[in-house]
């Protein structure tokens, strides 16, 4: 059963900053941000368009905690017992806050009929409850008369708008022809329901943009709702943050011209969704940047953005996809090909040799979610969160492998107001290794294609062409290199070069469900390690199926999956020996050194 | 023997075709479900028609709203432009009538232009008819040609039309130099002028 978690003395000085496995030698190669960094930005950000008074907010993290342990069903998803224990640790937290409830009235959620509280966590509601949290009457009035302009004449409870798997049972009057119009029977459709998680982006008119699931056309009523919470709760200088109903939680992201809402029943925490909602948001400036957003809702405020958007969806939903089950989104860092270092040297010099072109910025050389190498121009630093959407640009788009391509890009933390132009080629077509080069000068195509042709003819010369494409043929590598025999799984960052390793799935994690849920897992532990109000150096966890450990250091983080039989002092042991593993495997795991043009 | 390239741009609507055309001429194939194309796509293809070799430089352009600003970089150095659009949809012929008027305003004087009528296998849905888009085209002196990348009907002779209609443009314009075998026939109005941004503001 879950352990308190321990606080290791002796290990932590096994590895010295500097020297623990993966860290960069010289200058760093990709620029980094720490989780709590992230976290930090997100809330900054959020607190500066939205509470212009200046009244102090309270830490994502901390009321995260507030609600996380107010939803007595939340656990760790399929039946892992890792979590009633766990939850305790952090009671005596949540009990500070005061818990404010938008709705008490217990409805039922789906087709359990548990109690639920619906739980809205607001930016300074914890300071000013009365002031700033909205009380439920106010929201239901708003809300009737939204729907009675649309023409529906009962009042609606806001359990049951806001929330796609509420049942209908609250409202016996109406009958069932009033109430199936074809959008609400289309809301109210299992299928739509039971789907673990929602996104939709709207404008802040609340115009549909974007929605996983469905046509936004059907769902206009629902991003109603959606921009009439958020605008609500901005009239009294506060700005919506999340709200817990059973095992749903509605997180929403506010910025300057958009609205981002995640509806989830993953379990998955209000910090991680958030930072899916900046993906998905930072997925929308690249493809065209802040400066024309402004733009565009400067000059029509009710402006359809779906026109400009058209032809991307594709992006969005293999962006989501994706994050679903990478653990480099929740990680902020980057995967590389495990390459030989002197394959890899070869290759970046002799993009770095044959791309000496002016104005070219990075030169990027990706597989599958997976960096090969990354020439950059001096003082310049490729974000993680920019180099995953590269990644998930290349993924998402089989037209690139047909032909040499040219595209405006933006890369948000680059420069979230301009444009890089890319020109994006696979190698080869035997090989699926993809270069991108990318300059701020657009007239540079076939100055470009021409680097590409050389860098080519150097790569086949010394053969590393070979060496990438059978590299990308095996793939991961096993866990069993490792020789630990109790070791099932690991993730590995080195915090100061932003990227980091991790083995591919075998047995028992072989099967799609299983894997979901040991990706589940990393997340919460991931969560709980870095939960702001109380972060967590090691945390070692047993549960039914298997044993977590969980190690931040100041240079890396670690987390690590054993049988459900292993002891703390074997996993201690096992990890260690893993460092020592990842050490002597750092020049093939990671890419250390940073060439420049 | 000289070799004539021929640099020439596919604008139009999205979702017409300009892609399957493409793929059509420069790899004689085709997939039902072609993805949209990110920004534009660059291919060659070098064919011989007539005891000529023409070397076509091909832009594939975009459709979607969003890379409209993006267009004149690619048709200002053409020396053709071929507008598709979908028979099967009017809004794309109209879209055609704007791109005409662009490329009147902005493209070099002397451009090829060529209209073609994308989806010609669908002949059931058809909304524009052949003869509104012939008027069309010889008002602005283009070439119109119904084309199907589907069943490759017309795709190459669209390119042979264009390709011959240049050499003789050329031939009556300049004689070509006896020194070089490679016969330039874009007609570049002189370099664009370059905006060289600094890197991004920093």
């Amino acid at each position: 059963m879950a352990e308190e978690p321990v606080v290791s003395s002796a290990n932590d000085d096994e590895f010295k900053q500097g020297s623990e496995p993966g860290a960069c030698r010289n200058s760093m190669l990709i620029a980094t941000d720490s989780y709590e960094d992230i976290a930090q930005y997100l809330k900054a950000d959020v607190c500066q368009s939205d509470v212009p008074n200046g009244k102090s907010t309270s830490v994502v993290g901390d009321a995260d905690d507030a609600s996380e342990t107010s939803t007595p069903d939340q656990t760790v998803k399929c039946q892992n017992r890792v979590d009633p224990e766990e939850t305790s640790v952090c009671s005596e937290q949540c009990t500070q806050y005061d818990r404010q409830e938008v709705s008490s009235d217990d409805s039922a959620v789906g087709d359990n009929s548990e109690e639920t509280a619906t739980t809205a966590v607001t930016e300074t509601g914890q300071n000013s409850p009365k002031e700033t949290l909205p009380d439920i009457s106010c929201i239901n009035r708003q809300l009737s008369s939204l729907s009675a302009s649309d023409g529906s004449p009962h009042s609606v409870d806001t359990d049951q708008v806001c929330q796609p798997a509420s049942s209908d049972v609250t409202e016996p009057s109406v009958t069932a022809e009033e109430y199936l119009s074809p959008e609400l029977d289309y809301v109210h459709s299992a299928q739509w329901k039971n789907q673990d998680k929602h996104i939709f982006i709207l404008s802040k008119a609340g115009k549909p943009i974007y929605c996983r699931y469905g046509d936004e056309d059907r769902l206009v009523t629902l991003f109603g709702v959606m921009q009439a919470l958020v605008s609500f709760i901005q009239s009294s200088k506060d700005s919506i943050r999340y709200i817990v109903a059973g095992d749903h939680k509605f997180v929403f992201l506010v910025r300057e011209h958009l609205i981002l809402v995640a509806i989830a029943q993953t379990k998955e925490s209000s910090t991680h969704l958030l930072l899916q909602l900046t993906y998905i948001y930072n997925q929308v400036l690249s493809i065209l940047t802040l400066s024309q957003l402004g733009r565009i809702f400067n000059m029509l405020h009710n402006y359809d953005l779906r026109r400009l958007l058209s032809g991307t969806e594709k992006t969005f939903d293999n962006l989501l996809n994706v994050m679903n089950q990478d653990p480099s989104f929740f990680l902020c860092a980057v995967r590389c090909l495990p390459l030989e270092t002197s394959v890899r040297d070869t290759v970046a010099q002799s993009i770095a040799q044959n791309a000496k072109v002016k104005d070219l910025v990075y030169a990027i050389l990706i597989t599958n979610h997976q960096l090969i190498t990354l020439v950059r121009m001096k003082h310049y630093f490729l974000h993680p969160l920019d180099l995953h959407l590269i990644f998930n640009l290349v993924s998402a788009t089989e037209s690139f492998k047909a032909a040499e391509s040219w595209t405006p890009i933006c890369l948000p933390k680059f420069d979230s107001n301009g444009y890089l132009h890319a020109y994006i080629s696979y190698l080869d077509e035997s090989c699926d290794a993809c270069l991108l080069l990318l300059t701020v000068d657009k007239d540079l195509f076939f100055t470009l294609s021409d680097c590409k042709r050389k860098i080519m003819e150097k790569l086949t010369k010394h053969h590393s062409l070979k060496a990438i494409c059978e590299s990308i043929r095996r793939g991961n590598y096993c866990i069993s290199e490792a020789g630990i025999p109790e070791l099932r799984h690991f993730l590995y960052k080195s915090r100061s070069t932003a990227q980091f390793t991790s083995p591919k799935f075998e047995v028992p994690y072989t099967a799609e469900e299983d894997r979901q849920r040991l990706f589940r897992l990393y997340q919460h532990l991931h969560y709980r390690i870095h939960c702001n109000s109380r972060p967590l150096k090691i945390m070692f966890t047993v549960g039914e199926y298997e044993t977590l450990l969980g190690w931040v250091t100041s240079g890396f983080e670690l987390y690590a999956v054993f049988g459900p039989l292993v002891t703390k002092p074997l996993a201690i042991n096992s990890i260690n020996k893993l460092l020592k593993w990842i050490k002597k495997e750092e020049d093939r795991l990671f890419i250390l050194n940073s060439p420049t043009f | 023997m000289a070799v004539i390239e021929i640099k020439l741009c596919l604008l139009g609507d999205s979702g017409v075709g300009k892609s399957s055309i493409v793929h059509r001429f420069v790899y004689d194939s085709f997939r039902p479900y072609m993805e949209n194309t990110i920004g534009a796509a660059f291919l060659t293809k070098t064919m011989i028609v007539e005891g000529r070799t023409y070397k076509f430089q091909i832009w594939d352009t975009a459709g979607q709203e969003k890379y409209r600003a993006l267009a004149p970089m690619y048709y200002r150095g053409a020396a053709a432009a071929i507008i598709v659009y979908d028979i099967t949809r009017e809004s794309s012929f109209h879209a055609v009538k704007l791109w005409l008027a662009e490329l009147k305003r902005h493209a070099s004087p002397n451009i090829v232009l060529a209209i073609a009528g994308n989806k010609n296998d669908l002949e059931d849905l058809r909304e524009v008819s052949y003869q509104e888009a012939q008027d069309c085209a010889k008002s602005h002196g283009a070439i119109m040609i119904e084309t199907s990348a589907k069943s490759a009907i017309n795709v190459a002779s669209l390119f042979v039309e264009i390709g011959r209609r240049l050499s003789n443009l050329d031939m009556t314009m300049s004689l070509p130099s006896s020194n070089s075998n490679a016969l330039n026939v874009n007609q570049r109005t002189g370099q664009d002028v370059k905006g060289r941004r600094k890197c991004c503001g920093f």
